[in-house]
């Protein structure tokens, strides 16, 4: 009766067969090699949508089976793209400095082409000297390490802290909250060393790659952005679907039976916690070469409400629920924030989307976690005839969480 | 004979409420006992402390030969030394098989690197086979457990304890609620486990403690009031002011 991984979670060779599907069509629509059906920045989007995908996973992982509600991991998605961030602007900043020094009578000197850097990237907050965290933005292994240490650090001793105290249910959501919010406060600062406000940018352009026109890159990094997605959720079933997955369902259902068979809880949540930072992180790392931006306004709390939202209308607790949530709602958050979505006259008044997506949203979570609290997952569920057991009791799942409906309008 | 659970002198005040007074108690390696007594008596509490759930102002716990006091470890420790505890309502994992629920509760590795990795054996399947054989349940094990009848869930509870192989059982009103031949299965299985280990049994139905033949404990306000054979203690003046007299 043994069956093999594969054999007990299909999902996982029907999900990586329509997402190579995917990859390859849009390869052959997109500009870069195909026929240019599609446009750049709309391949850029698309592979902006993989990334959030896979924190959605993350985002699954630590609510949907491990019953945390963590309203804080858009803090590790960021910061992942901080860490990767740090490195493109150097590295470009570097190349064109020296290319402008070059032009000079004499030959510059290794600091000063270190003080040139400095000028250029932190002339925007009046500064000029590298502030400490940038000790290793040179270098692309470490930068790359960072992508992943930074995150996940900051999960293991917040999570630390949390977890042993016995924070649960809404009280952890706010801490999350608070911590997320915390972090985007202090990058704001000018003094953080991060140029505040005004974020890392330029950061489409790839150093060393200046040849290679950005249709070409945008179809490298959906790819890698789609291979990183296929991993994620390859790992992440791999997570839930043995004994390991029993455990986490465990103590999102019944915290205190799972510690009372001896399994200690407090260090499974803090596995779980910091593999999905992590996951975030990378997640992260992958997504703002392609947005070309970021800045602390990317990690306010509303993000990660947001990455909550995507996963409760897809269906939390299942991982293509989670990928389909973050997906759908994203382009269509795209569509009508874009202003493409047509306005809608209703006589008396004109709905802008632009204005109203968000009431939208609201609504829709509202109704989802309502009368739909399966999500957009369920579907498949109906198709297969799939039906959970009649159980009598309170609702299975982590606590309610009272606080997500009115945050989502907000 | 020796003592496998040795608690003596332990005292718990909730609020200015004296919940556990002085209470002193000894269970031997294989022997059942019933803890009987009015509502608010602090059998539930009694097993708070055991369990780790809750921490007493005074007192001490010691647990097997080599006397460890439990009340320096977490749940989830003394879980591991040995310490099986089902509650009065029954909590299984209702949104997993049966298998899943014996399996989680097999007495295994439990560190979450190893469980990661875990695959289960060929033994651990036949272990799960012969647990649900014991318990009733063999021909449901890929039912979720959430379908189970009321009394089934109860069994499936006392067959994951039984997994954990424990060596002290702490069981909370197992018959609440269930029918008579439910009963009996019941009674079979405590008086089965009974031989392995020691069983403590709280229990408020008298008709059930009279099955079980066993020594009997009577707790009243926090603290022993009479010691013995069911018959014994029902003689007692004592007993009958403050729990059967009403």
């Amino acid at each position: 009766m043994r069956q093999s991984f594969i054999a007990k979670n299909p999902s996982v060779l029907i999900f990586l067969a329509l997402l190579g599907l995917f990859t390859l069509a849009v390869t052959i629509l997109g500009e870069g090699l195909g026929i240019g059906l599609i446009s750049t920045s709309f391949v850029k989007t698309l592979g902006k949508t993989l990334c959030l995908c896979l924190v959605a996973i993350a985002m699954d992982l630590v609510w949907g089976y491990a019953g945390i509600l963590s309203l804080g991991h858009f803090a590790f998605f960021g910061l992942g793209g901080y860490m990767i961030g740090m490195w493109l602007m150097y590295a470009r900043t570097e190349l064109i400095v020296v290319e402008s020094l070059a032009q000079a009578e004499i030959p510059p000197t290794p600091d000063e082409i270190r003080d040139a850097i400095g000028t250029q990237i932190f002339g925007v907050v009046g500064g000029s000297d590298f502030p400490l965290v940038w000790a290793f933005a040179h270098s692309l292994p470490l930068q790359l390490a960072l992508v992943v240490l930074v995150p996940g650090l900051l999960a293991l001793v917040f999570g630390w802290l949390a977890f042993r105290s016995r924070v649960t249910g809404v009280y952890l959501s706010i801490l999350t909250q608070a911590m997320t919010l915390a972090l985007a406060l202090y990058l704001f600062q000018n003094d953080s060393g991060l140029r505040g406000n005004n974020g890392l940018s330029g950061l489409q352009n790839i150093p060393g790659a200046g040849d290679v026109p950005q249709s070409l890159m945008s179809i490298r990094f959906f790819w890698a952005s789609a291979a990183a997605l296929a991993i994620g959720y390859v790992v992440a079933a791999f997570v839930v679907s043995g004994k390991f997955g029993s455990v986490i369902r465990g103590i999102r259902d019944d915290e205190a039976r799972v510690r009372f068979l001896g399994y200690s809880v407090e260090g499974y949540k803090l596995f779980v916690f910091t593999l999905t930072a992590v996951i975030a992180g990378i997640a992260g790392a992958l997504y703002y070469p392609q947005a070309g931006i970021i800045n602390p306004a990317e990690i306010a709390p509303i993000a990660s409400i947001y990455l909550a939202v995507w996963v409760a209308i897809g269906g939390r607790g299942r991982l293509y629920g989670a990928v389909i949530g973050a997906g759908f709602v994203s382009l269509l958050s795209t569509w009508f924030t874009g202003g493409q979505a047509p306005d809608l006259n209703v006589g008396f008044y004109t709905v802008k989307w632009v204005d109203w997506w968000q009431v939208l949203l609201g609504l829709s979570f509202v109704l989802v976690t309502l009368f739909a609290p399966k999500g957009i997952g369920g579907l498949f569920d109906l198709l297969t005839g799939r039906r959970g057991p009649d159980r009598h009791g309170a609702d299975l799942g982590p606590g309610a969480g009272s606080f997500r409906e009115k945050e989502a309008e907000q | 004979m020796s003592t496998l659970l040795e608690v003596s002198g332990v005292s718990v005040t909730f609020d200015g409420f004296r919940a556990i007074n002085n209470l002193s108690f000894e269970i031997g390696p294989a022997e059942l006992r019933a803890i009987i007594g009015p509502n608010g008596a602090g059998k539930t509490t009694f097993m708070d402390i055991v369990t780790g759930k809750t921490r007493p102002d005074a007192g001490q716990v010691l647990w097997g030969e080599r006397s460890i006091s439990l009340l320096k470890l977490s749940e989830s420790k003394i879980a591991r030394e040995g310490v099986g505890r089902k509650f009065q309502r029954p909590t299984v994992f209702e949104d997993q098989s049966v298998f899943d629920n014996l399996l989680m509760a097999l007495k295994k590795d439990r560190a979450p690197w190893r469980v990661l990795f875990y695959r289960e054996t060929a033994a651990d399947r036949t272990r799960v086979g012969e647990l649900a054989e014991e318990i009733g349940l063999a021909d449901q094990l890929q039912r979720k457990s959430g379908e189970l009848s009321h009394g089934q869930k109860q069994w499936l509870e006392i067959g994951m304890l039984l997994a954990q192989e424990p060596r002290l059982l702490l069981v909370d009103e197992p018959a609440a609620g269930m029918t008579l031949a439910e009963r009996e299965h019941t009674t079979e299985l405590l008086k089965e486990a009974a031989k392995t280990r020691a069983v403590v049994v709280v229990e408020h139905d008298m008709e059930f403690v009279r099955r079980l033949e066993c020594r009997v404990t009577v707790l009243h306000e926090g603290s022993v009031l009479a010691e013995g054979s069911l018959d014994f203690v029902t003689r007692n003046q004592q007993v009958i002011d403050v729990y059967l007299g009403r």
